[in-house]
């Protein structure tokens, strides 16, 4: 075989084996760009993390004429994490676009300090992108002292855009799901501070005051 | 290369005493260390039916299993724990799919024929690296070894091997077995990825480097467009499942959450990323049949192949929209309705070149000499087994039908009909067809067709039960059912038995032809049989083609 020929097999052999090379970057490329995907498009459920000051305004609430929908609280524990944890209140008739807070309860069996993170879902998949929390527990990590309990808080409402999608507009149910997962390695020194009470408080307040909601919440900034 | 060419001018000009003088090496360094891609493929095929062999009977013992309620066939194998049975019958049927997949159809289409066939068809004396050809080979059986450990080594908690489908979901090949047999199998499809892929890169090398002079792209044999195609498939494809099943692997045991919630992963990922590659890998097993089926039928009508352009694009059209549909395989994993309407419609598009190829195959026989040797019937039983499937196939692709459908024997029985029928048939045809032109002597032409009638009654009384099934509502992968579940069950427990009395039909035509057959002329099939491993001695040379076959005033050669 020349030398000629022998280069002209490299080349094309090189070129094939790039290509092989490539797909398997793009395998990997698909892990960030797949998370990118759901979360722009609330894809499987993946719910909307916005601040308050996104929160419709009152006319265009008003003008919902009260549209309603069901809201139901769904907690659940990984195993190796020694935490009860579950809904604190029941099924919420929820005004679409108004602003709601639930409360989970978690409370430790522990004998140490241990440290959990939730992650979360919204069935039916189609509603998910219409599912916007302002604050909740699961944006940060949660430690529970040994026998402490917390109340967890989850202030959220239903984006008004719901009722022009076609798939979405007819869903009269929305479960909101919780699973904590045990963390071995908190990031964070542990202390309830990561429950967002003061974030809460904030955003209450901005409640009964319908101006101050619209600003960004200063606990959150800092 | 002169001094090698000089020497031979010694002999006669004839590669027919050239193959008696032939250099061949001795036993070990020609079969273990071959460089020959005509050994190779025989390597490649022995290997294929051994595979063949561990996995049907496999599936035998699951059909002798299913052919009654209750469990009673497994339980032996377990010392009567009915727990560690229902854990055996996953693994059987993780074996079967990755072993008949990986281990029998890929090795037996692409390695086998491919090897022998690509190089003869274009005028090539070899492939382009024959040595990277030799380390795919290994590298196969290596696999397979892998793949046979795993089911003896620890999967989940208490019961031995992995018992994860041959689609290796997580959570169940994560959380769900904690023992190293998934690693093992993961392995194996590591090994058997690597192997394909650089079998990929040397056909493509070989296809675009190695042609005579004057076969065009749109001179070349239909077999070697589809091995080209299959190429690309391999090389898009076997990568990203090589990813997924790394992330799979690092998920196990380095503590990475790329599928895992927890860490902000997510199971369903990794379904993208297997049925990416997965659904082009049922391409790769079927479009080298194909070409094979193209060339039987052309052979045994007397007549070149109908529409030999639209044929070739065809194989491209169908790898190519292979690509974009691979979500019908997870209609059931929440996607949105839009979603599914896109990839409903991309699924049925692919029936069209498809049709392209069946019309054409039928218009190939029309007003041809036809006779009915047993390659031709058994490229014929593929067209009908493959009709049927890609039928069920275009029922499958609804979106919303397949809600109903899905995880059923009806799934079962469409994937059996394309793949275990479709590529299957494809596989005989193409043996029986180049069996002469490989080994010299002619297969016994009475057992051949023998063969082909029982096998083709065995399977179908096997497979098409498996619709009805489907459509009772039978959900797949479980080793007991209901009562009103029995009947079609155990007709398809009879199907397989006649089934395999046609495989012993087939082994028995296999050794009594190889020892006892007829010397093969070369070429045996007559003026339908055109294309160049026709014009060579039955077996070719050892090294064939020294003096380049020159095809440049030779007009439609295919």
């Amino acid at each position: 075989m020349s030398a000629a020929t022998d280069s002209r097999h490299r080349k094309v052999g090189l070129m094939a084996g790039g290509i092989a090379l490539a797909m398997v970057g793009l395998a990997y490329a698909s892990v960030p760009l797949y998370q990118i995907f759901c979360q722009v498009t609330g894809f499987g459920g993946t719910t909307q993390k916005v601040d308050a000051g996104s929160l419709p305004s009152d006319e265009q609430v008003r003008a919902l004429a009260g549209k309603t929908v069901k809201v139901r609280f769904d907690g659940n524990v990984r195993g190796g994490l020694p935490w009860r944890f579950a809904p604190a209140q029941g099924p919420m008739e929820v005004k679409i676009g108004q602003q709601n807070i639930a409360y989970y309860k978690a409370s430790s069996s522990a004998g140490t300090p241990t440290t959990g993170t939730a992650t979360f879902n919204v069935t039916p998949a189609a509603a998910g992108q219409y599912f916007a929390k302002i604050q909740c527990f699961c944006f940060n990590e949660q430690t529970l002292g040994p026998g402490q309990s917390a109340e967890m808080p989850v202030v959220f409402y239903v984006d008004p855009a719901i009722l022009d999608d076609p798939d979405a507009k007819d869903i009269s149910e929305i479960t909101l799901s919780y699973s904590f997962y045990p963390l071995d390695q908190p990031t964070k020194a542990p202390g309830l501070y990561a429950t967002g009470k003061a974030d809460i408080a904030a955003v209450q307040a901005g409640t009964k005051d319908q101006v101050a909601r619209r600003l960004p919440s200063p606990a959150r900034a800092g | 290369m002169a001094t090698t060419a000089d020497s031979h001018s010694l002999h006669a000009h004839d590669d027919h005493a050239h193959a008696d003088h032939d250099h061949k090496p001795g036993f070990f360094a020609r079969w273990f260390l071959s460089t020959n891609h005509k050994d190779i493929g025989t390597l490649y095929l022995i290997f294929a039916i051994f595979a063949g062999i561990i996995g049907g009977a496999l599936s035998g013992f699951m059909r002798w299993e299913l052919a009654n309620p209750g469990m009673q066939i497994l339980p032996w194998f377990t010392g009567g724990n009915i727990d560690a049975a229902y854990h055996l019958w996953n693994v059987f049927i993780t074996g079967h799919g990755m072993i008949m997949v990986f281990f029998m159809v890929m090795p037996a289409l692409i390695g086998g024929f491919g090897n022998w066939f690509v190089p003869l068809m274009i005028g090539a004396p070899d492939m382009a690296f024959p040595r990277l050809n030799n380390v795919s080979y290994w590298l196969t059986t290596t696999a397979f070894v892998l793949l046979c450990v795993s089911m003896f080594v620890p999967g989940p908690a208490g019961f031995d091997g992995a018992g994860t489908g041959w689609t290796v979901y997580p959570p169940l090949s994560t959380s769900g077995h904690p023992g190293p047999a998934v690693d093992l199998a993961i392995f194996a499809l590591h090994l058997a990825g690597a192997s394909s892929i650089l079998g990929a890169i040397n056909f493509i090398t070989t296809i675009f480097n190695m042609r005579a002079p004057g076969m065009t792209l749109h001179k070349m044999p239909l077999f070697v467009w589809s091995v080209l195609v299959t190429a690309f498939l391999l090389l898009l494809s076997l990568p990203v499942l090589a990813g997924a099943i790394t992330m799979l692997l690092t998920d196990r045991n380095f503590g990475t959450t790329f599928f895992d919630p927890a860490g902000g992963g997510d199971p369903i990922l990794y379904q993208h990323l297997f049925w990416f590659f997965g659904h082009p890998e049922v391409y790769i097993m079927i479009l080298p049949a194909f070409g094979i089926v193209s060339h039987v039928l052309a052979t045994f009508s007397r007549k070149p192949v109908f529409g030999y352009l639209g044929m070739a694009y065809a194989m491209v059209a169908i790898g190519f929209v292979g690509f974009v549909v691979w979500a019908h395989h997870m209609f059931t994993v929440g996607l949105s309705v839009n979603t599914k309407m896109y990839f409903t419609a991309a699924t049925m598009i692919i029936a069209v070149p498809t049709g392209i190829k069946i019309f054409s195959w039928i218009a190939t026989m029309w007003g041809g000499k036809l006779t009915f040797q047993t390659p031709m019937l058994w490229a014929l039983g593929f067209i009908f087994m493959f009709t049927v499937g890609g039928v069920t196939g275009v029922v499958l692709s609804n979106g919303g039908v397949d809600t109903y459908m899905h995880d059923t024997y009806y799934v079962v029985a469409h994937f059996h009909y394309v793949l275990s029928l479709g590529a299957v048939f494809g596989l005989f045809a193409g043996f029986y067809y180049w069996f002469g032109k490989m080994w010299g002597r002619d297969y016994n032409e009475f057992l051949g067709k023998l063969h082909f009638w029982i096998f083709f009654i065995g399977v179908n009384v096997l497979f098409f039960p498996m619709h009805f099934l489907g459509q009772d509502g039978m959900p797949r992968r479980i080793p007991d059912y209901p009562e009103a579940y029995h009947y079609w069950n155990h007709i398809a427990s009879i199907g397989y038995a006649i089934m395999l009395v046609g495989m012993v039909v087939f082994f028995i035509n296999v050794f009594w032809s190889l020892f006892a057959g007829r010397k093969t002329a070369d070429n045996p099939w007559g003026e339908g049989a055109t294309t160049l491993e026709w014009t060579l001695s039955s077996p070719p040379p050892f090294h064939q083609f020294e003096t380049i076959p020159d095809l440049r005033n030779m007009k439609g050669h295919h």
